[in-house]
């Protein structure tokens, strides 16, 4: 069976080394400044920050002008591979199977109990259930977030319309840098489901064609 | 589809991944390798550049950036002694001009005569974070007016006395109204360390860019060198 096109395909694989690019390079400027952290008022559970022993380890220390480089560079193709993407989506009309409607929220549901072991029935045959729906295209809304608040912080006078739309100078970076750990958290639910639904699957993401059990 | 068609697709697949990975991989080692420029292999300078010219292509000086009230002003923050090294006697400071009819020296009270500006603004610094500070002194671009340059100077060079720290900017940012040749910092003169007797404050540009300490002005038609931009940081730095 035909499942993803060959457009989608490259898209999708050219994404991936970019992306890692865009965070790694992220991490190499966020170093100058890793003043973030999880917690309310003066409890913190979580530090978004190594001690130095650790970033030297990682060699991340001492990088920001390689690293905003890097950053400024990779931006474009990052940014052209993206907008590709969308436009194909639209063109084709594979927006269709992407988009979320109003049955989505409730197979969402449903599909978070089935991967719990909550729910036994099965899933629906549909190219993307409804986690994927909210997943595929919530990470196309945070890139066009992560666009956003990287021009108001990469030009906060020039674009200051649009700094002050993210509340601000500080408040852009906070939510630029959010993002990007929303990427990860991404990546990290993307790999297990990948792992989870198996090779032939996987495949499917590089040959297009997935077999289908017709029994 | 048949089993053997079936791998026929999943060869040519992976051998397609494959290949793109190698090209990947390979565009990637040769970027890392290529002869650097200011401290940044030359295809990442050029990029720069590009972006450079990007954003002096929309840049304007009637967009400012956002003043502050009095109660948002933030502790003051010292993180460059880069060029402050020497000691300095105050009284005997002289602001040399450089590339006017004739060479210059003016004291601070010359500048304290041009035209005087308070603005309360951010300054975001290359390494994130940002803080915000009232400032009071004169506009470059007055200073500029009333000491022309000989011919139209498209670059403006800053240095410290000692030559340890130096800056350039291109002409729109030097005449932007918010470029400031600070005297007085959060209402009370310039504090040593924040580069007494005077110093440049910038906000259309990174932090690295507001030099303490000016002991030269110089205008240029020939990109001046800047100590960030020769230690792989964007010549740019633009806000």
């Amino acid at each position: 069976m035909k499942k993803h096109p060959l457009a989608i395909r490259w898209f999708h694989w050219i994404n991936f080394p970019l992306l890692a690019l865009m965070i790694w390079s992220g991490i190499l400027i966020y170093w100058a400044y890793p003043a973030y952290r999880i917690g309310i008022g003066d409890f913190t559970l979580v530090k978004m920050n190594l001690d130095q022993t650790t970033w030297r380890a990682l060699k991340v220390n001492n990088r920001l002008a390689e690293g905003m480089a890097l950053h400024f560079f990779f931006m474009w193709l990052f940014v052209g591979n993206g907008v590709a993407y969308v436009a194909y989506t639209i063109f084709s009309g594979e927006w269709r199977e992407l988009l979320p409607n109003r049955h989505t929220l409730r197979d969402a549901w449903n599909v978070v109990l089935h991967d719990l072991r909550i729910r036994k029935e099965p899933l629906p045959r549909t190219k993307f259930n409804g986690a994927q729906k909210l997943a595929y295209t919530g990470v196309i809304v945070m890139g066009i977030g992560s666009v956003l608040s990287g021009l108001a912080i990469y030009r906060p006078v020039q674009l200051s319309w649009l700094t002050a739309m993210f509340g601000g100078y500080p408040a852009a970076r906070f939510v630029h840098f959010w993002l990007t750990v929303g990427y990860v958290a991404f990546f990290l639910v993307h790999i297990a489901q990948v792992v989870r639904a198996g090779w032939n699957n996987f495949r499917a993401m590089v040959i297009g064609v997935e077999v289908v059990d017709e029994r | 589809m048949s089993d053997k068609e079936l791998q026929r697709l999943t060869r040519r697949g992976f051998l397609t991944m494959g290949i793109a990975a190698g090209a990947g991989v390979a565009t990637w080692k040769w970027l890392r390798t290529r002869p650097r420029d200011g401290g940044l292999q030359w295809p990442f300078r050029r990029v720069l550049e590009a972006n450079e010219s990007l954003s002096r292509g929309y840049f304007s000086t009637a967009r400012l950036s956002p003043e502050f009230r009095r109660s948002d002003i933030s502790r003051a923050r010292i993180n460059g002694r880069l060029g402050l090294k020497p000691p300095i006697d105050l009284k005997a400071w002289r602001l040399r001009i450089e590339g006017a009819a004739q060479p210059l020296l003016l004291a601070l009270d010359d500048i304290k005569a041009l035209p005087q500006h308070e603005m309360i603004t951010e300054l975001r610094c290359i390494e994130g974070w940002s803080t915000i500070v009232q400032w009071k002194g004169a506009r470059l671009a007055d200073l500029m007016a009333k000491f022309p340059p000989v011919a139209r100077a498209e670059f403006v060079s800053l240095e410290t006395p000692d030559r340890g720290y130096y800056v350039g900017l291109e002409r729109e940012s030097a005449l932007h109204p918010q470029t400031l040749l600070a005297y007085e910092m959060n209402g009370q003169p310039l504090p040593l360390l924040h580069g007494a007797p005077l110093r440049l404050a910038i906000p259309v540009k990174y932090g690295i860019k507001n030099i303490k300490r000016i002991g030269t002005i110089r205008y240029t038609n020939v990109r001046p060198a800047d100590f960030w931009a020769e230690r792989g940081y964007d010549w740019y730095a633009g806000h």
